[in-house]
């Protein structure tokens, strides 16, 4: 893993076929999180200013959160039960006001998100074995730190060894950052209608912002 | 890891059959693509309207969906896109009507005593509301003086 060039994921075999424009970019930050420092503090704070509630609302309307929403449809998933990313961060910012600091990494994501429209989001790069793919879950398959099995086919991220997180959805238990993570794995998740420049930004985005 | 499209058909005739499978999938997730935007853009033209139902639900997931489970969101989305036009239209009636009724508020005040309409009823965001009142209170309603009078908007916060 690079922390210079982001690198493509892999994607099950007939996956890619099924869902197309699916894929996975990511890259590795020698760092772990913390504080924000003013900077990013400030920077959230003008991101506030200049995402209106009038933006949020005409969101659908873009090609690359629309792009998303179809997705989630396409999975079985209802964005307006489980937003997307951007809409989630959308709707954090109608709720609380504005963009609130909480650590250097989510503000991260947020500032990235934001401005790429692109699905972020994070592991410890420690807890990921090889390279990170997309694939179904096998049968009888768990997710760590859920009880039970997950249903056979359930769409996950994975390294070479085990899942670290439902695709779009939880992070299992121990992957995910935490305050002693040292290094962290950035992680952009492209759909058919999301460009890969887009993708790729979002990644040099939040990369950009932890590294300062 | 191998994966399995859904229903997948073996034997003679099965790649056939899978590939046909494969291109209804693939139409489903077009037609679901093309109602999801309708149904953004009517969400964005019914604001600030409040109340519609925009949720289709999910089939359970994420996962690959098989063409029955394509065609329920499908079918979902169409129904709930129906739904929100046929309210929202529904709602721009009275809007309108509401409109026309505020018209003649201010042409003649003293046909419509003590009737208040809000932004609300014609579809605008914010508090403001024209009430029709009397001048001068009991000596307006005593002598027939009438007027309406506009709110200046929200109290601020």
């Amino acid at each position: 893993m690079s922390e210079a060039v982001p690198e493509a994921g892999w994607i099950a075999p007939g996956l890619a076929q099924e869902l197309q424009g699916l894929r996975l970019r990511y890259l590795v930050v020698e760092r772990g999180s913390g504080r924000s420092p003013r900077e990013v503090k400030q920077r959230l704070r003008k991101l506030s200013d200049r995402f209106t509630g009038g933006q949020a609302i005409n969101l659908r309307h873009q090609s690359i959160p629309w792009a998303y929403r179809v997705f989630y449809r396409h999975i079985g998933l209802d964005p307006d039960e489980q937003p997307t990313p951007i809409e989630a961060v959308a709707l954090e910012r109608i709720k609380k006001g504005g963009f609130r600091s909480q650590n250097l990494l989510d503000d991260a994501l947020t500032i990235a998100i934001v401005e790429s429209r692109v699905a972020l989001r994070a592991f410890d790069a420690d807890m990921v074995e090889g390279r990170l793919g997309v694939r179904p879950s096998a049968p009888g398959e768990g997710l760590e730190g859920r009880p039970g099995e997950l249903p056979s086919g359930t769409l996950l991220i994975a390294d070479e060894a085990r899942p670290v997180g439902l695709l779009f959805g939880a992070t299992a238990a121990g992957r995910g950052v935490h305050p002693k993570t040292r290094r962290m794995l950035l992680c952009a998740v492209g759909v058919a209608g999301v460009p890969d420049v887009a993708v790729e930004e979002a990644l040099w985005l939040a990369a950009g912002v932890i590294r300062g | 890891m191998p994966f399995e499209a859904p229903a997948l058909a073996g034997g003679a005739g099965g790649a056939a059959t899978v590939t046909t499978e494969r291109l209804a999938r693939d139409d489903l997730r077009r037609q679901i693509a093309a109602l999801e935007r309708k149904l953004g853009e009517l969400f964005a033209s019914a604001f600030p309207r409040k109340g519609i139902e925009w949720r289709v639900g999910a089939v359970g997931g994420p996962r690959v969906l098989d063409a029955g489970d394509l065609e329920r969101i499908r079918d979902a989305l169409v129904v709930r896109l129906r739904e929100a036009q046929a309210e929202v239209g529904r709602r721009a009636d009275a809007e309108e009507a509401n409109r026309a009724l505020i018209e003649s508020m201010i042409a003649q005040p003293e046909q419509h005593r003590w009737v208040k309409v809000s932004n609300e009823h014609i579809g605008e965001g914010e508090c403001r509301h024209w009430h029709s009142r009397p001048r001068w209170g009991i000596l307006g309603i005593l002598l027939g003086w009438w007027r309406v009078k506009l709110s200046s908007g929200c109290p601020l916060a």
